[in-house]
This record gives structure tokens, sequence and C-alpha cells, in this order.
């Protein structure tokens, strides 16, 4: 007997008549009114939506990936990065050190995120309150959103074992003595398959894509793909915004169909992630002086062993242990601290994140049922030295990163390597190598440190990655301190929010798809009251 | 620094190979299979010098090359056009005869060049202390590493497969 098919509740939805236009199947340029236009729809904006349809505002979400579902996402990274990822998975800062995993679908990042979950840090929140005068950002004031946010999204404690690849680290940790902890997910029903960085294709992830999209859709809310915007309008007073316009995307998601939209809406709410969002607002020459500026990204830096069990960190869910202990070993604003994860490791992404060529690398890949990985992702921001980077805008108007590698963060990449390579080793490893063109595989502790404490740390020789785009448009408490107020209303633009990652004003310090959704649900709470009243 | 007289002398040198290398060891069965092939980004010459990387890059002999070069073309065609522009200059930098001599240091059309050549070319720009040679490096890695472990047929040799109990039920 043949299985049941799996179900695409999105392709339901579709069939059953929401609204839902795709840019690249219009025939004629769109003219659109709305009360509310997000742009994007990730974390931000998903969430965004939602509160804003059920207050019977007339929204319209307008989105530059395409809109994908369970029934396409198919287990395969080579069909997955270029369909549901910023530039196929291969984004990157202005000098190519640092790429970038950033998604470009419907439900954006969390389409394609890993499902860790964890509330903004207290001390993050307590440094925006002493730094940036963000006091209605206190744990106790936040902790309804995070309620909301988890009972919204099914997160909770993960109580199947960690995968092989995710009981290293633990096992590491414990040797160790290093404090480490389980990550809670956001999934309902999850099958532990390990392939939720392709798309979720049983609808487990709760991602936006699978719930507060279809949510603001149920409620009249509309969706148009395939669609960029190019630039904000503003209105004839000169001192609001009337709306946005923007190109239609042919099918292959990246060239211009030749179609153009323009909508017209009460109020703006940009949540096109921390390099788009601020983009979009350089692209229409609105904005102060902070727009683009203090772009954090949790720089990650990669060590791999060969492990004598079998590992298949490609089988089972990509991110349950982790570990805070060196967040704490330092002042927050001193020397980086960092938190240690593991990533899922696929064949694709796996050979281009490797350094090196040739042999060495082809017996490194042939053993990947042996491979564990360990991330150190780096906090920045809070050190004065650790400034992010910049986003601007290349000639033809597409966003670029500059992000400088400086001293400060050079320290906390070579104090975490030898933190992952002493942990691999504590738990049994074979071999270590750090992701590094001039680091070769090791075979003991002392080794390793030695070898370690050598390497170069210059840009392209050590691998640098980052899945997590933060700041560029940061809250504040007085209008010439940042971009928009606590709540992401802007502090020249009295109808436009911005209601994403990018109002950060450092990095969170952990997977930050949980601190958008709650500042996001307490963001758009306050839009609707006022919204509803005016 | 090389000296002119050097120069004149590796340059005469380099065409009396390149002279005995094309009449004796060009394999007209890879010419003719690359020309075959038709590409969106990739010109003939990024073909054959892709073609002739892959191996050394991937550490392998064997490999279905023609996969590796669509694949590569592939991944291109879905990158922005101001990192398609980047890749153009790369690849015009290699396959012109300046670029490739003293830019790549290869002696040889990359038609002719050895497995040991190629590797000390890739190791060369992959430790070089010009950020734009690292970065040229990584570029030809990430391409060719995607291209090949993007595709099904490599991963028998890594023991990788997707869940079957997924697979069976995917609509």
């Amino acid at each position: 007997m043949k299985p049941m098919n799996l179900p695409d509740p999105i392709a339901e939805g579709v069939a059953g008549g929401w609204r839902v236009l795709d840019g690249a199947a219009q025939t004629q340029d769109l003219q659109l009114r709305c009360d509310v236009l997000i742009i994007g729809t990730g974390a931000g904006g998903g969430m965004t939506a939602e509160v804003l349809a059920k207050a019977g505002l007339d929204v319209l979400m307008v989105e530059e990936g395409a809109l994908r579902s369970s029934r396409d996402f198919r287990l395969l990274e080579a069909k997955a990065y270029p369909e549901l990822y910023q530039e196929a998975a291969s984004r990157k800062t202005a000098d190519k050190a640092i790429n970038i995993l950033q998604g470009r679908t419907v439900g954006g990042g969390t389409t394609v995120n890993w499902t860790s979950a964890f509330r903004t840090p207290p001390d993050t929140l307590a440094w925006w309150a002493e730094r940036y005068g963000l006091h209605g950002l206190s744990p106790q004031a936040m902790a309804p959103w995070f309620d909301m946010a988890e009972a919204r999204l099914g997160i909770a404690d993960w109580l199947a074992d960690p995968n092989p690849n995710n009981s290293v680290l633990e096992q590491g940790c414990q040797v160790l003595g290093l404090k480490h902890g389980r990550i809670r997910r956001n999934v309902r029903g999850c099958w532990n398959l390990g392939y939720c960085g392709m798309g979720c294709a049983t609808n487990a992830k709760q991602s936006m894509l699978i719930t507060t999209i279809p949510g603001a859709l149920q409620h009249k809310a509309a969706l148009l793909s395939r669609a960029r915007v190019d630039r904000l309008l503003v209105a004839d007073d000169n001192k609001s915004l009337q709306g946005a316009e923007g190109s239609l995307l042919a099918a292959d998601g990246h060239g211009l169909s030749g179609r153009r939209f323009h909508i017209r809406a009460r109020h703006v709410v940009l949540a096109a992630g921390a390099i788009g969002s601020p983009a979009i607002l350089l692209r229409s020459r609105l904005g102060g002086e902070h727009v683009g500026k203090r772009t954090f990204l949790h720089p990650v830096v990669i060590s791999g062993a060969i492990m004598p069990q079998r590992i298949e960190a490609f089988n089972g869910a990509p991110q349950t242990v982790y570990s805070d202990h060196f967040m704490h070993t330092q002042a927050l604003d001193g020397p980086l601290g960092y938190k240690l994860e593991v990533p899922p490791v696929h064949p694709l992404l796996m050979g281009v994140t490797l350094s090196g060529f040739g042999p060495g690398t082809a017996a490194m890949m042939q053993q990947l049922p042996h491979l564990q990985v360990i991330l150190a992702l780096l906090r920045d921001g809070f050190h004065p030295d650790s400034q992010g980077g910049q986003v601007r805008l290349r000639v033809d108007g597409s966003p670029e990163l500059d992000y400088p590698l400086n001293d400060v963060l050079w320290d906390g990449v070579r104090r975490s390597w030898l933190t992952m390579a002493e942990l691999q080793f504590a738990a049994g490893a074979r071999q270590v190598q750090i992701l590094h063109e001039e680091a070769g595989l090791q075979s003991s502790w002392k080794a390793a440190r030695e070898h370690i404490l050598q390497l170069a740390l210059k840009p392209l020789l050590a691998r640098v990655v980052s899945a997590h785009v933060m700041g560029g448009m940061a809250m504040s408490s007085r209008p010439e301190e940042g971009e928009v107020d606590e709540y992401g209303r802007h502090w020249q633009l009295p109808n436009l929010s911005v209601i994403d990652g990018s109002v950060f004003p450092t990095s969170i310090g952990a997977n930050p798809q949980l601190s958008i959704y709650a500042f996001a649900l307490r963001a758009a709470h306050q839009l609707a009251d006022v919204l509803q009243r005016s | 620094m090389i000296t002119r007289r050097q120069l004149i002398k590796t340059g005469m040198l380099g065409s009396v190979a390149l002279f005995a290398a094309g009449v004796l060891l060009t394999p007209e069965s890879e010419m003719a299979e690359l020309s075959h092939a038709s590409h969106v980004f990739l010109q003939a010459q990024d073909a054959l010098i892709i073609h002739q990387l892959a191996p050394v890059m991937l550490g392998m002999a064997a490999l279905p090359l023609p996969a590796i070069v669509q694949g590569v073309d592939l991944a291109i065609c879905q990158l922005l056009p101001a990192v398609q522009q980047e890749l153009r200059q790369l690849f015009d930098i290699l396959g012109n005869r300046w670029g490739r001599r003293w830019l790549a240091g290869m002696p040889r059309p990359w038609a002719q060049a050895s497995h040991d050549e190629i590797a000390a070319f890739l190791q060369q720009w992959q430790h070089s202390r010009l950020l734009l040679l690292r970065s040229g490096f990584q570029a030809l890695h990430a391409l060719i590493n995607a291209a090949w472990f993007g595709n099904p047929a490599s991963w028998g040799a890594l023991g990788y497969q997707q869940p079957p109990q997924v697979m069976r039920v995917l609509p």
C-alpha cells in the first residue's frame, strides 16, 4: 500500500481563495491600496501581519521571494538554496570574508531556520536599558510577549534525545565542566529529520509560512510575492509616506518581469530584515544618519572533528544543545563572549564551507558520517571596538554589507577555536580541524592548541559565516540617538514602523528569532491600537 | 622581482612548450565534449577552466566533469547581477593570456596545464597576500564544491542519503 502523501496547507489555502498574487504571473502593472503595507514576511512581518489583520485592518504583505510551501521542499540543497535564500545562500560581506545565510521566500528566515528558540538574554535587555534608555524592554516587561510568541508557535522543550552531533557538544561540556543546556524549538509534531534549512517538508516547523501568514490571509490580508520594493513614496505634505513602489520579478525570481507595482497605504511597516530594510530607506533617500550603521552578524567560526562513532550530523533535529558558558566568563562589553552550538551537516554546504582543497578535503568529505561540527557565535556590538558593519548600496541599488573584521573580533575567534578543539577532544574526537586555509587535521588537544596559536587571523583564511543579521535601524529613547523608538516607530516619519531584527541596538547574543517575534508582537499590538482609533 | 630578461626567456620557453603541447597533447575528445555543451553564463574558455580545475580542487578522479561545469553555470545564474559581473572579471583574467601567466602563474594554456601546475595555482591564490586573489580562490572553491556536492551523484561516496521515510511520502 502506498502511504498517504504529506499535505500542503498553503497550497490548500491558495486553492480555497486566499488573496495571493504572484508578481511573476502579472501581465499588467499593479495599483493596490491597503491600510497597512508590510514589506517582508519573515519573523517581524509575519507576526505583524496576523496581529493587524485580526484587528480588522486591511493588510497587504509584499515579499521579494516566491511563495513556496511544503510540496516544494524536497530535502535537496541544490534546489533549496537558490529558491529560499538570499543570493542562493552565498550572500557575502563586501570583502567576501563572511558568508551570510539569510532567507528570501514567504516566511523569510523562519522558513529555513534551524528552529532554535531563545528568549532575549536578560543581560542584553538590561544593557539596552542602561546604555540606550530602552526601559520598556526589560525582561519583566517583555515576559508576556515571549509567552505569547511561545504559545503561538509551539515553542517548548524538545524531549527527544539530541542527535549524536549535539551529544558530542553536551559530552564535551560535561567533561570540561562547562555550563550547557538544551534548546527549545518552535515545532509541532516534528519528525526529527534534520532538513529544517531546506524548508520543512512535514509542516512541523512553526514558521511564519505555516502559522501567522495563513492566520493573516484567513483574516482577509493579501500577499504579493516576487515583488521587490524599490522605494517608499513620500506624501505631498513631505512629512509622511503615502506608500511604496517597486518591480515585479520574473519567474526565475531574480530578473525583472518588466511590470511594476504601486501601493497606497495609510501606514507602512518595514520588515525586510537587517540588510533589506536599511537598503529600502537608503534607496528612498529617507531616514537619518543611523540607517544601515551598526549592523551585527554574530560572526561564526567553525571546528570539525572526526569521531570514532557514527555522527550523521545530517540526521536529526539540528540544534538541541548549546553552551553559554563563554558568554559569562568576562564583562558583557569586555572581550567578546561566544555561544556554542552545532550545525546540521549536509554535503553541499559542508563542501563549500570546508577550507582547503584536493585530497585532504576529499578525505574529510568521505568521512562525512563521522564528522562532528561545532560553531562559536561571537556576540558583537557590546565592546566599544565592536561596531559591526554598514549596509550600503551598489551602483545598481542592491545592498551590500561592509563588515570589517578587527582585532577585538579576531581575539574572540582564536579563543573560541581553542574552546571548540579542546571540547571535541574531550568528547573523544580522533582528529580535529579548525576551518582555516592554513589549518591541518590535529590528533591531540596539545598539538591542536599549539597549531591554533599559530594560525593567521586574516579574512579569507579563517572561515567566518553568519546566519543572524541584526541592527542597522536601531531603537533609541531619543530621536537623535537612533532611527526608531522602542515600538519601532520611525522618529521622523509618523506612518512608518520598522518591525524586524534591524531595530536591535546590538546583537542579541542568542539565535534571534524569538527576540524578533516578541518585539514584533509588542510593536504590532501597539500599532493596531493606534490605527483602530484613527 | 622578475627581470625583463627572465620574462623574455620564460616567455620563449613557454611558447616552445605551448607549441609542443599543442601539437602532441591536446586531447581532442575533451574539447569536442565541451564544445557541445551550451551554457548561459560560462563561455567556452571559462568552461574549459572549470573542467581543468575541478578534479584538482575536489581531489578526485573519474568525476562527471560536464555535469560539474553545468552545475557551476547554473549556480552562477542564480547570483546577483553585481556578483555575476565580478565572476565575469575573474574568468576574463584567468582566460586572458597575461592574466593566466602573471596573475595565476600558469605557464601554459589551461587545456595543457598539468595537475601539479593547477594545484600550484590554487595554492598560490588560496594563501595569497592579496585579498582579491584569495577571494578568487574562494569563489572557484565554492562554485566547484557546490556543483559537485549538490549533485546526488556525489553522495554515494560520502555515505549520505536523504531519509527514505520522508522521500516516500513527498507529494
